[in-house]
C-alpha cells in the first residue's frame, strides 16, 4: 500500500485538529480556576485567554467587552460562528478522520468517533458552570483516549508519521503562544532580580500547559520565572516544552527520510531549527527578547508546516 | 402465535410453528428473556453508532447523520433454498452481461426483433462511446445486486436489478459481525454460511479482470468515492479497507503517461483496476457532464486504450434499467437457450398504449415506478395511497407514461422482528451481492434482508423507513 497525499494531509489535521481541541479545553480549566480565585480579575483573565486562543476578533464582534464566564466558555467550546470552538475542531479531526479511514486502525476510528459523539452530546446544550469541570475533563479524557488507540495499535510507518508531526507542531505552536501571551508578566521580574512576582499567573500558564506538577517535581521551593521559562522553552524532558516537541517532529521527519529514501526541504528546516534551539539558552533568548524569539519561532514553525504539506504533497 | 394468513411468513407455519430453518433459532429464542433481547437491540445500535455506520439522507438539508434500524431477528434461508435461489441468480447476471456486450456490439437481440430498437437507442444509460468497445476480460457489471421478494413458499420474484454501483453490503457484512458478536452461542450452535470473506473475493474479482497495460501480477485497485458527504461513504471506506485497497477521490487522480494515477506522498502511481462508486455521468467531464467536479478528466480516453478497469463499466446501467427489466425474462431464453429459473414481477410498460390504459383503470391496485427511479423516491404504491395522490399520479402517467411501469402490489413474504410487544411480522427482501470475473461468478450466501418497520408497510427502502436483518444461510 502507498500513502496518498491526501491521506498524510488528512491525518495531519486530524491530529492538528484533535491537539488544539485539547489544548483549548486546557487552557479554559487554567482559566476557570483563576477566575475562582480572583474575583474581580476574572473578565482580564478571560480576556487573555481569548487572546491566547486568537479569537479576540471573533469574540468581541459577539459580544463586545463583554468577557464574562458565560461568553467566554460558550463561545470557545460550542460557537460554530468562528470555526475554532471545540466543537467544530473536534468535527474537524473526525472529518479529516473519515477520509483517512483506511490508513487508521479500527479502534483509532473508533476512538475519534466516539470522541466527536462525546463532546457533541455533551455540547448541544449551552454550558453552565456547575458542568464545566466535569466537560472540560471529558474532553482532555476523549483525546487522550484517540493518542492512546494510535499508541497501542498502530503500524510505526509513514502514517504514524504523519499524525505525530500534526500533533507536535499544534503543540509546539500553543505552547509558543500561551508564552508569548503571558510574557509581559515576566519582564519586570527579569529585570528586576528578587522583585515579587505574580505566582497566581505563573501557575495558571503552567496549569494550561498540564506543567504544574512536573515543574515542582524538578524544581522545589519558590518558582523563578526564568526557571519556569526556560522549562516550557527548552527542556527537553517536558512533552509540551518546544524543545520536546521540535525534537519529535525532526525524528518523525527523519523516519520518514528512512522509509522514503529522500531528503526533503523539510527534514533541512527541521534541523536547522532542531539546531538553533538546542543551542539556544535562556539567557540569551532574554537578551534578544522573549517575545521576538517566540514570535519568530512561530514563524518558523508555520513555514515548516508548509514545507511539510509541499514535500508530502498534500493537497497537490 | 397468531398469523396473518394472507401474507406468507417465513418464520411460522399457518399453524404458528416455526418452519424447519427456523427451528433451532426459535428453540434458543423461546428460552430468552425478551427484556434481555431488548436490551440487546439497544446495544446493537450503540455498536452502529460507534463504529459510524451512518447515512445521510437525501432531500433533508443539515440532517443529522442517521443510523439505519437493526432488527437482531436474523432471517433464515434453508441451503436447499439457497442453492435453487443461486441457480436463478448466476443465469440471469449471466445473461445481463451477455446483453450488455451485445448491445454494444452487434445488436443481434435487436436485429431479431426480440427487444425494440428505441429500448437501446433513446435509453439515457446508453453509452454511445462504448459502442464497439470490450472491457478488460469481457466484464460489465462485476458487481451486481438483485433485489428479491417472496410470496409464497417457493414463489420468489426478482423485483429490480442493481447493476450500477449497488450499495448495502457493507451493512451485510456488519450486521453479521454485531450478530456474532452479541449471540455467539447461536453460531456456535447452528451453523450459518459466513461472508465475511466478501471482501477477499471483491478484491480478487476485481483484479481477474486487470486491463491489458497492467503488466505486474499484482493489481494494483482502488475505490473511487465521491466523497465523506456522500450517504454511502462510509460503506466505500469500509470496502477499501477490508480489500486493501486505495481509497481515491477525483482530486487524487489525474492521467501520467497514458494510465490513471493517483497522488502519493512519493508522487503519481498508476491505478489498474478502479471500483468506482460514482455514476456514469460524473466520471470524466472531458466526455460526459463538463461540470463534474468527481471525476477525473480523461479516464475515458484511457479505458479505451487499456489504461484501466472500470468496475463496473460505463454504460452497464442500461440494464438495471425498470424499462428494460420487463424484457429480462425474454433476455435470459435469447442468450442462454433457457427458460428463466427466477421470475420477473409481471410487469405493464406504461409506454404500450393497452398497457397505460389498464394501469390507469387498476391504479389503486398497483405499485407504479419511474423508470430511471431509484431507492423508493418518486413512487407509487396503490393500495396506500389517498384519492388526491392517485388522481395526482394518474396525471403525471398520462403527461409521460414512457417514464413509468406498473407491477401488481406484491403479497410481500414476512419475517418477525422484535418489538416491545414480542414477534411481530414485517415485511422483508433480499439483496443478495453477485461478484462477476472472467472465470466465474460468486454469489454470496445470503446478502442483506431489509425490512419495513412500519407495520403493514411494504416499502423496505432505508431512506423510507426500512430496517436491515442479518440473513443467514444456513450450511448443508
Amino acid at each position: 500500500m502507498t500513502t496518498l497525499g491526501k491521506t498524510a494531509g488528512g491525518l495531519f489535521w486530524m491530529f492538528r485538529y484533535l491537539e488544539r481541541s485539547e489544548n483549548l479545553a486546557r487552557l479554559i480549566e487554567a482559566g476557570l480556576r483563576i477566575s475562582l480565585t480572583r474575583g474581580g480579575a476574572a473578565s482580564e483573565e478571560w480576556r487573555s485567554v481569548i487572546s491566547t486562543a486568537g479569537l479576540t476578533e471573533a469574540f468581541e464582534s459577539a459580544h463586545g467587552e463583554d468577557y464574562t464566564a458565560a461568553h467566554v466558555v460558550n463561545f470557545l467550546l460550542r460557537d460554530r460562528s468562528h470555526g475554532s470552538s471545540v466543537l467544530c475542531m473536534t468535527e474537524r479531526a473526525r472529518d479529516n478522520g473519515r477520509i483517512v479511514r483506511t490508513a487508521i486502525t479500527r479502534e483509532v476510528w473508533e476512538a475519534t468517533n466516539e470522541c466527536y459523539i462525546t463532546v457533541r452530546t455533551m455540547l448541544a446544550r449551552p454550558v453552565r458552570e456547575a458542568d464545566l469541570p466535569d466537560i472540560l475533563g471529558s474532553i482532555r479524557r476523549q483525546s487522550a483516549l484517540v493518542r492512546g488507540a494510535l499508541h497501542g495499535t498502530m503500524l510505526r510507518n509513514d502514517i504514524y508519521n504523519f499524525a505525530r508531526i500534526g500533533t507536535f507542531l499544534e503543540r509546539a505552536d500553543n505552547s509558543a503562544r500561551i508564552l508569548d501571551v503571558k510574557y509581559y508578566l515576566l519582564l519586570p521580574t527579569i529585570a528586576h532580580v528578587g522583585s515579587t512576582m505574580d505566582i497566581g499567573q505563573w501557575e495558571t500558564v503552567l496549569r494550561s500547559l498540564s506543567a504544574l506538577h512536573s515543574f515542582r517535581w524538578l524544581n522545589p521551593g519558590d518558582p523563578k520565572p526564568i526557571d519556569i521559562a526556560s522549562f516550557l522553552i527548552l527542556d527537553g524532558r517536558f512533552p509540551r516544552s518546544i524543545l520536546f516537541c521540535i525534537r519529535k517532529i525532526e525524528e518523525n521527519l527523519h523516519w520518514l527520510e528512512r522509509e522514503y529514501g529522500e531528503t526533503c526541504g523539510s527534514q533541512q528546516l527541521a534541523r536547522q531549527l532542531l539546531g538553533s534551539i538546542e543551542q539556544a539558552s535562556i539567557e540569551k533568548i532574554f537578551e534578544t527578547g522573549l517575545h521576538e524569539f517566540l514570535q519568530g519561532f512561530m514563524v518558523e514553525n508555520r513555514a515548516l508546516a508548509e514545507q511539510i504539506n509541499t514535500d508530502y504533497r498534500f493537497t497537490g | 402465535m397468531a398469523v396473518d394468513k394472507s401474507f406468507f411468513d417465513e418464520m411460522f407455519d399457518e399453524a404458528g410453528v416455526p418452519r424447519e430453518a427456523f427451528a433451532s433459532y426459535y428453540e434458543w429464542f423461546a428460552d430468552q428473556d425478551p427484556a434481555q433481547l431488548l436490551k440487546k437491540t439497544a446495544q446493537a445500535e450503540d455498536l452502529f453508532r460507534k463504529t459510524g455506520i451512518t447515512f445521510a439522507v437525501y432531500g433533508q438539508q443539515e440532517a443529522e447523520e442517521r443510523l439505519i434500524p437493526f432488527d437482531i431477528v436474523p432471517r433464515i434461508i434453508a441451503a436447499a433454498e439457497w442453492a435453487r435461489l443461486s441457480r436463478g441468480i448466476e443465469q440471469r447476471v449471466r445473461a445481463m452481461n451477455t446483453f450488455l456486450h451485445d448491445i454494444y456490439h452487434r445488436q443481434e437481440i435487436v436485429r431479431a426483433g426480440r427487444l425494440p430498437e428505441h429500448m437501446v437507442s433513446q435509453n439515457s444509460a446508453f453509452l454511445d462511446k462504448m459502442i464497439g468497445f470490450t472491457p478488460p476480460g469481457g466484464i460489465y457489471g462485476h458487481i451486481v445486486g438483485v433485489d428479491l421478494v417472496r410470496t409464497g413458499p417457493n414463489e420468489f420474484y426478482a423485483l429490480e436489478d442493481n447493476a450500477r454501483t449497488p450499495s448495502g453490503v457493507s451493512y451485510m457484512l456488519e450486521n453479521r459481525e454485531t450478530m456474532m458478536s452479541m449471540f455467539p452461542e447461536l453460531f456456535s450452535s447452528i451453523k450459518v454460511r459466513q461472508v465475511s470473506d466478501y471482501p477477499k473475493k471483491l478484491r480478487r474479482s476485481l483484479s481477474a479482470s486487470a486491463p491489458p497495460k497492467c503488466t505486474s501480477g499484482k493489481p494494483v485497485v482502488a475505490v473511487l468515492t465521491p466523497g465523506i458527504y456522500n450517504s454511502a461513504y462510509f460503506e466505500h471506506a469500509f470496502l477499501a479497507d477490508q480489500m486493501g485497497a486505495e481509497l481515491v477521490e477525483g482530486h487524487d487522480l489525474r492521467i501520467v503517461d497514458g494510465r490513471v494515477a493517483m497522488r502519493t506522498t512519493r508522487g503519481y502511481r498508476a491505478i489498474d483496476v478502479l471500483y468506482r462508486r460514482l455514476d456514469d455521468d460524473y466520471l470524466d467531464p472531458l466526455t460526459f457532464r463538463p461540470d463534474s467536479v468527481l471525476g477525473v478528466p480523461g479516464i475515458m480516453d484511457v479505458y479505451m486504450s487499456g489504461g484501466i478497469t472500470i468496475a463496473n463499466a460505463p454504460g452497464t446501467g442500461i440494464v438495471d434499467d425498470k424499462a428494460i427489466y420487463s424484457y429480462i425474462p425474454d433476455i435470459i431464453r435469447f442468450y442462454m437457450g433457457e427458460e428463466p429459473l427466477l421470475q420477473n414481477v409481471p410487469t405493464w410498460r406504461c409506454s404500450e398504449a393497452d398497457s397505460l390504459a389498464y394501469v390507469l383503470d387498476h391504479l389503486s391496485e398497483l405499485v407504479v415506478k419511474e423508470v430511471h427511479g431509484s431507492g423508493g423516491y418518486g413512487m407509487l404504491v396503490g393500495p396506500a395511497a389517498s384519492k388526491r395522490e392517485l388522481s395526482t399520479f394518474a396525471a403525471k402517467l398520462r403527461r409521460h407514461p414512457g417514464n413509468y411501469i406498473a407491477q401488481p402490489t406484491l403479497a410481500l413474504s414476512t419475517v418477525p422482528i422484535l418489538t416491545k410487544k414480542g414477534l411481530t411480522p414485517r415485511h422483508v427482501d433480499l439483496r443478495p451481492f453477485v461478484l462477476v470475473s472472467p472465470d466465474k461468478i460468486e454469489i454470496t450466501p445470503g446478502g442483506l434482508t431489509r425490512v419495513a418497520l412500519k407495520k403493514g408497510s411494504l416499502v423496505v427502502n432505508s431512506s423510507q423507513g426500512g430496517g436491515t436483518k442479518d440473513s443467514w444461510v444456513l450450511e448443508d
